[in-house]
């Protein structure tokens, strides 16, 4: 396995990664600035999380491993960096909601009004993951989920999906929906925030990724474009 | 009290978007001094737009970088007046802009003049279908202005951001290829229309098959270089898929950073102060006069700030909620219909339909703009024949593709499961592969969607949160089934494999979860009288003439377009008539 640590300025891989430097086409607006010179860390070393106690982060690992399998389509959700995505987010402002509106009353709706619940995402988290490794110790003779087999897990997730199974103390499916996203953002959002690693669920359907310049594709029916996908810190793999 | 008063201003700019530019540059070419207060940052294009960092989906598309913080203000909603209204705690339906640029730094750049007759739908549906045809609890208005009379400002906006695109009325002479329904244009578009996409190639000649008019979106990504009246330059949009959500990084997207910055933010008479959140409107005692606003700065202390005029150019949302808690105008009481602020709130109706096609032909869909593609104007306002169809309204339909950013942008087939190996495969089976079609719908206004304060919920400053109640009425339901239908038949005549429709039915609520548009209109409609509208036919108050409220809350309902080409429009026209007519002689104007 690669443990290794690479220092590499960011001018040399943006210089490799990007299209090219916007342009300023004129004198009344402002010129971007060249990267900055400084340099950044590329590791492969194992994440350690920092919000999730070790045996959340497995619960973490063995769940998002069955929303999105390692199979022959493209990379499993494991080895795109999805746990470490989410731990990430949970140390983050989606995981505090500091940008949602959390005062109360907390009054239950109708589900067309959003999220209701005084929990920030990462209490959901918490909170949800203990009830429901109590439901496996409880109904599991002493297992937890990550020792379920697979097919059993699939189970515990769809009931969890529609409600079907009711967790003590909060809203199962509210978790899940927060689960799902966060395990689909961090498959497809850009590396920098610790998932999709070596762009690979970009490569697998087709996303150029940084590009974002394509003068040349436009009205091109039928021509699939050439370019492998590039990410904000340079070309991955 | 406040606890810090600032020297007196001309005029104070409540909000710094488009129309906050707009009237910035208009008041101080008048001699004005003029000062804006932003509640958000200070943003450019360098470094906050730039590249490649705002290409970063989850921060921008997803979070939301760019967007009201809803921590700090937000609306409480609810579906009927019956209901107990709760907070709109997440992003959703309708994303707010924050910040100097305001929303008009992430649109889509998709510009528009509404109809002549969108502007008198009133007296037009009366007209041609008679009274009855209204709904009894419709509450249809005229806007009091008419297209004539904004022609020229539709025009100083479209120059001043380089729209691209095609006139399909030129004088009265109808020209081809382009919009045939369109108001009479004085002249051509600044810029040619943008080239078509892959997806619009086929929207175009499906709909020209069926007898349709296709033409090219007008658009505020320019399609050549452009130097706008002021000197500011655009350079031609490269199709990069980060529009709407974001800030362009590319100087093509017109927005207040790209055109009227540059020369405002250097205008010895203008000030801006960002991090500074107006809570009220100041009154004179008897409550006929404003002598200022109140505001909290970026230390939290509370300041006010005296000034001649006062302009209100926050989003639609915040202008009504600052009317209301400021006590300017008569509340609007859905009971008795009676008093107009909070008045005719309305929304856009959308209407979607997703095509996949078979994997020889792909689409490239990341190749995209926020304001390229065709569109087709047939179904929309009154240019078709309502009278057999029962209700009132249209769409403009359009295939216009705005990006293929994974996350948001990843429409699945049918039956396609959430998660696990089956979502993952249709993924990669079809992202290459998809286009969209959709249809932009009209909203009306009625007794019962309306805005009034909150009883319970307040923002980070305890002022009152905005209430929004509405929710959909039989009468849109109806006219996005029919569009519907007409998009269904387009998009089969495309040549995909297979199309996905989402069409709103009857007995479908209003859902805050996901997002629909952030064409919020009404609340401070506009009109000839004041029983039923918050401002005059120049936007300025009824009950309290130096106050003056821009933006779509002075939509006395709302069209089937996006509404900046009208909002800014209306900016012009209510500064022409400030500069010519109120600052001879400061007083009521209607």
């Amino acid at each position: 396995m690669r443990q290794s640590i690479a220092i590499i300025p960011v001018a040399a891989l943006s210089a490799a990664a990007c299209t090219k430097i916007p342009q300023t086409p004129g004198a009344t607006a402002s010129i971007p600035s060249s990267p900055t010179i400084a340099t950044v860390l590329v590791e492969n070393a194992p994440y350690s999380p920092v919000f999730f106690h070790p045996a959340e982060y497995a619960f973490l690992i063995a769940v998002v491993a069955r929303l999105i399998p390692a199979d022959d389509t493209g990379p499993g959700a494991i080895e795109a960096g999805v746990p470490e995505f989410i731990d990430r987010q949970m140390e983050g402002p989606f995981g505090h909601a500091t940008t949602w509106y959390m005062q109360g009353p907390f009054v239950e709706s109708r589900p067309e009004f959003g999220y209701q619940g005084k929990l920030p995402p990462r209490d959901v988290y918490r909170v949800a993951i203990a009830a429901l490794e109590l439901h496996c110790k409880t109904n599991f003779l002493g297992k937890t989920f990550a020792q379920l087999a697979l097919a059993e897990q699939d189970k515990l997730l769809k009931a969890l999906e529609s409600s079907a199974l009711q967790l003590d103390g909060i809203s199962g499916s509210t978790f899940f929906s927060f689960l799902l996203q966060n395990t689909k953002e961090g498959y497809l959002s850009d590396p920098i925030h610790g998932g999709n690693k070596n762009a690979g669920s970009w490569k697998m359907i087709g996303f150029p990724g940084a590009r974002a310049d394509f003068i040349d594709w436009v009205g091109r029916p039928g021509e699939r474009y050439p370019l492998p996908p590039v990410t904000i810190n340079g070309p991955q793999g | 009290m406040a606890t810090i008063k600032k020297p007196s201003v001309d005029a104070v700019l409540v909000g710094f978007g488009w129309t906050g530019a707009i009237m910035g540059m208009e008041l101080t070419a008048a001699g004005l001094k003029v000062l804006a207060l932003e509640r958000g940052e200070s943003r450019d294009t360098n470094p906050d737009f730039s590249f490649p960092r705002n290409t970063d989906e989850l921060s921008f598309g997803i979070r939301g970088k760019l967007f009201q913080n809803l921590a700090r203000e937000t609306v409480t909603a609810r579906h009927s007046m019956l209901d107990i209204a709760v907070p709109y705690r997440q992003l959703g339906s309708f994303l707010p802009g924050d910040g100097v640029g305001g929303a008009g730094v992430h649109w889509n750049g998709q510009t528009w003049r509404p109809l002549p007759d969108d502007l008198r739908i009133r007296s037009r549906t009366i007209e041609r279908y008679g009274k009855k045809f209204i709904p009894e609890n419709m509450q249809l208005q005229d806007w009091g202005v008419s297209y004539d009379e904004l022609e020229p400002h539709f025009e100083q906006f479209e120059k001043i951001c380089g729209i691209s695109g095609k006139a399909g009325n030129l004088r009265g002479q109808i020209q081809s290829s382009g919009n045939p329904f369109e108001g009479p244009r004085a002249n051509e578009f600044p810029l040619p229309p943008m080239t078509t996409l892959n997806s619009a190639i086929l929207f175009e000649k499906a709909a020209r098959e069926l007898g349709y008019h296709p033409f090219a979106q007008a658009s505020a990504n320019a399609s050549r270089p452009y130097t706008n009246p002021y000197g500011a330059q655009l350079g031609p949009c490269n199709f990069c898929g980060f529009c709407e959500r974001y800030g362009c990084y590319n100087y093509s997207k017109a927005s207040p950073q790209t055109t009227l910055l540059p020369t405002l933010l250097h205008r010895p008479n203008f000030e801006l102060r960002t991090r500074s959140q107006v809570t009220r409107v100041n009154l004179s005692a008897d409550g006929t006069r404003a002598t200022g606003v109140t505001y909290i700065d970026a230390q939290g202390n509370e300041v006010e700030q005296p000034a001649d005029l006062v302009i209100l150019c926050a989003y639609q949302l915040h202008n009504v909620r600052l009317l209301l808690v400021s006590n300017i105008g008569k509340k609007y009481d859905a009971q008795t219909g009676s008093g107009a602020v909070g008045r005719n709130y309305a929304y856009q109706m959308l209407a979607g339909a997703t095509l996949f096609f078979n994997q020889d032909q792909p689409m490239n869909p990341f190749v995209g703009a926020g304001a390229s593609g065709s569109v087709i104007d047939d179904f929309d306002g009154d240019n078709f024949d309502h009278g057999p169809l029962g209700f009132v309204g249209g769409a403009s339909i359009s295939c216009i593709n705005t990006g293929g950013r994974p996350i948001q942008q990843m429409p699945l087939p049918n039956g396609t499961p959430n998660w696990g190996a089956g979502w993952k495969k249709a993924m990669k089976d079809n992202y290459l592969y998809t286009a969209n079609v959709g249809g932009q719908g009209s909203v009306m206004s009625y007794r019962d969607n309306y805005l009034d304060l909150d009883p319970t919920y307040k923002d980070v400053n305890g002022v009152p949160l905005l209430r929004m109640t509405f929710d959909w009425k039989p009468n849109e339901i109806a006219m996005t089934q029919f569009i519907g239908g007409k998009m269904q038949s387009i998009a089969n005549a495309m040549g995909s494999r297979e199309v996905k429709m989402s069409v709103k039915k009857p007995g479908d609520h209003y859902d805050l979860r996901t997002y629909q548009s952030t064409h919020n209109t009404g609340g401070a409609p506009m009109g000839l009288d004041r029983n039923t509208s918050a401002v005059n036919r120049y936007l300025q108050s009824w009950d309290v003439p130096n106050v003056f409220v821009m933006g779509a809350s002075a939509f006395p309902q709302n069209f089937g377009y996006n509404p900046t080409g009208m909002v800014t429009a209306l900016a012009y026209w209510s500064a022409k008539n400030i500069r010519e007519r109120y600052l001879k002689a400061p007083g009521a104007l209607a």
